[in-house]
């Protein structure tokens, strides 16, 4: 399989720093057990775990027939033998098939609903080096953290445009983010938005707990990738490095008292087949666990970051994301989908159509920049983004072509009670 | 105008049908609500909590009575919490209780759906509850002071039909308030079976969003729940065994 070149050195790395850098690339018995628990992570008692992971490493693609996949397609029900069927290379000729049943399923469950909502990145530092992505502590970039009167500033700037959800996200650094600063932050956001979720470090659930207080209810958490081992090779420093603690995240916010949780793999990093097997079912298992919750996927792809403009998606074109978000549908027609702006436009206004529910607009992954984005108004230190997007489309330009395709755009259809 | 009315605290309507908005364009409601015929529409009171790119309540006729539903509710005191929200949103009495603590199939949880209906009617609000058809479930809905009960046909968004027909006929027979048959009605044939039955009406959504026509299919159930409502009042024939009845009676040789 092809393989991604991750590794870029900046020259304002000092010597001892860029030793290091290299030591944790090449020699795995330098970094540390990735599946052992840090001092103060919260250990809680789930099988989701072994059930999840049993199921991904029995799983062979490859061992799937088209009749397999006919007779996923001809049943009421999708048993997760039939999920499997559907996300194997035999159900590729099947895609059409595959689209309209999911647009059937989604229909019926969300009607021609389309929810929007904007991410806002409040702080960019970070204190792992994950090497796929634009925040890592080793790449060269604008750092920054917007204070109070700044982030009140980029929310009542957003919140003019006319978006009503939020999603508000730091890099993974407890020091310069602490869970104190994000609560502040969540308490701001609840004057100018209804519906406020996070996308940040995993914390223990007495901390999800407290954010939930401060007014947040959804909390997102790509685990990246299900494949523990190469978990491993990817993200070779701090906190972030815990697989299972980050695996856990999502219970443990639900037993925080948060209303949903949202999942990912970050397609392009391992096999994406068993990367989506994985992510599905951790929403199944949970859901049964706990079934008042409400639960979403995204289905983000590998995209190019600041100082490495090679890094791609690899295998997953198109066409097999696609299939991956309408075997998600059929599987689980309740669950919310997600597609991000790491996509394009004309990526994005197909796949509402058949399965996506809910859209991002008038995006920035960068810190402090909506004025320059939204108004055109320069700013002199903006920090700088996590990754490229892909689709640009202002509030109001997604607003009007959901419409214009005869879905319903939705601002928000949330109560925080 | 019929005179064949039915009461929902202290009003009367006309129409038998209560239609869904949740699920499709706003711009659409106006044209299903008058092909519809309808009088009562629900909205769900988190959709209402917008700022007003598109205040669903500006697309809703004024004479139609409002019926807020508390969706998203998942026990009984969120379920009051969002109704007093209603209230206070100008959306009047009226309030559908939805209480769902399942997010993949969104059956109702008869047992907080009792509790918050006792607070709410308490309160002076109109409860109309939906719940998972069973008898005894339905008489304490009646004690708490529920002015309708609203059981499900199957599963809400499933177009599956009337999957709950005899648990339904059975609240029919021993309920005294009116039964208002409450998802999963896909089709207008489905609607007018329930309302032979003898159901006082039909709450009806996903069948209406989902179809290629909407103003139209809001129409056909208009008189497919006229059609059940005509059939129960005039009484429906027997069903007849293979052949004709027989003419002879068995009981014809009885002499006094």
């Amino acid at each position: 399989m092809a393989e991604n070149q991750f590794f870029v050195d900046s020259g304002k790395l000092n010597e001892k720093a860029l030793a290091n850098k290299h030591r944790l690339e090449q020699d795995p018995s330098y970094r540390t057990n990735h599946m052992e628990y840090m001092e103060g992570m919260e250990r809680i008692e789930s099988d989701i775990m072994d059930k999840v992971m049993s199921h991904m490493n029995d799983y062979d693609p490859d061992s799937y027939t088209a009749v397999d996949v006919r007779r996923a397609l001809s049943s009421n029900r999708c048993s997760i033998d039939d999920f499997k069927a559907l996300l194997s290379p035999a159900a590729a000729p099947f895609l059409e098939e595959m689209a309209q049943k999911a647009k059937m399923a989604t229909s019926r469950h969300f009607g021609n609903t389309v929810y929007i909502f904007t991410p806002l990145y409040i702080a960019n530092y970070c204190e792992n080096y994950c090497i796929y992505c634009g925040f890592n502590c080793y790449n060269d970039i604008n750092r920054k953290k917007l204070n109070y009167e700044e982030i009140e500033r980029e929310m009542k700037i957003i919140s003019d445009s006319g978006i009503e959800e939020i999603l508000m996200l730091t890099g993974e650094s407890r020091g310069a983010s602490p869970v104190e600063y994000i609560g502040e932050a969540c308490k701001l956001a609840t004057k100018y938005f209804r519906n406020v979720g996070l996308e940040i470090y995993p914390v223990n659930s007495d901390e999800y707990r407290y954010l939930h207080e401060c007014g947040a209810d959804y909390i997102t958490v790509f685990q990246e990738t299900y494949d523990s081992d190469k978990y491993e090779t990817l993200h070779l420093m701090g906190h972030k490095r815990v697989w299972p603690y980050r695996f856990e995240a999502q219970e443990r916010a639900l037993m925080g008292g948060m209303r949903g949780v949202g999942f990912s793999a970050l397609l392009g990093l391992s096999n994406f087949r068993k990367d989506a097997l994985a992510s599905a079912l951790h929403v199944f298992f949970l859901q049964r666990k706990y079934p008042h919750a409400e639960f979403s996927l995204s289905c983000p792809r590998l995209r190019p970051i600041i100082n490495n403009d090679k890094i791609n998606p690899l295998d997953v074109h198109e066409k097999e994301l696609c299939q991956i978000i309408c075997a998600y549908r059929i599987f689980m027609p309740f669950v919310g989908i997600t597609v991000s702006s790491r996509e394009e436009k004309h990526f994005r206004d197909g796949i509402i159509k058949i399965a996506a529910t809910k859209v991002s607009a008038g995006v920035s992954t960068g810190i402090g920049d909506h004025d320059e984005k939204y108004n055109g108004e320069q700013e002199v230190d903006a920090g700088d983004e996590q990754f490229e997007i892909a689709d640009a489309r202002s509030f109001d330009e997604m607003y009007n072509d959901i419409a214009g395709e005869g879905l319903q755009p939705v601002l928000n259809d949330y109560v925080y009670v | 105008m019929n005179n064949d009315t039915f009461m929902l605290g202290g009003k009367e309507f006309h129409s038998r049908f209560i239609l869904g908005s949740g699920k499709y364009s706003l711009e659409l409601i106006k044209a299903a609500v008058e092909n519809a015929g309808a009088e009562i529409i629900t909205l769900a009171v988190r959709r209402t909590n917008t700022k007003d790119t598109e205040n669903i309540l500006d697309y809703i006729p004024d004479n139609v009575t409002l019926l807020p539903n508390t969706s998203g509710a998942r026990d009984a005191k969120e379920a009051v919490r969002i109704a007093r929200m209603a209230r206070e949103l100008g959306c009047g009495d009226f309030v559908k209780i939805e209480i769902m603590k399942d997010s993949k199939y969104l059956l109702p949880d008869n047992y907080e759906t009792i509790k918050a209906t006792k607070i709410l009617a308490d309160e002076g609000f109109v409860v109309l509850p939906y719940m998972y058809p069973d008898l005894n479930v339905a008489r304490e809905l009646v004690k708490a002071g529920a002015a309708a009960v609203m059981p499900l046909a199957s599963p809400i968004g499933s177009n599956k039909g009337l999957a709950t027909k005899e648990f339904i006929q059975i609240l029919i027979d021993e309920i005294d308030v009116p039964i208002i048959v409450d998802a999963g009605i896909g089709k207008p044939s489905e609607a007018c079976a329930a309302m032979e039955m003898g159901a006082a009406a039909i709450m009806s959504n996903t069948a209406i969003a989902t179809a290629r026509d909407i103003p139209a299919m809001a129409g056909a159930f208009k008189s497919a729940i006229e059609a059940g409502r005509a059939a129960y009042l005039a009484g429906l024939g027997r069903v007849l065994e293979r052949g004709a009845s027989a003419s002879d009676p068995l009981t014809g040789f009885l002499r006094d």
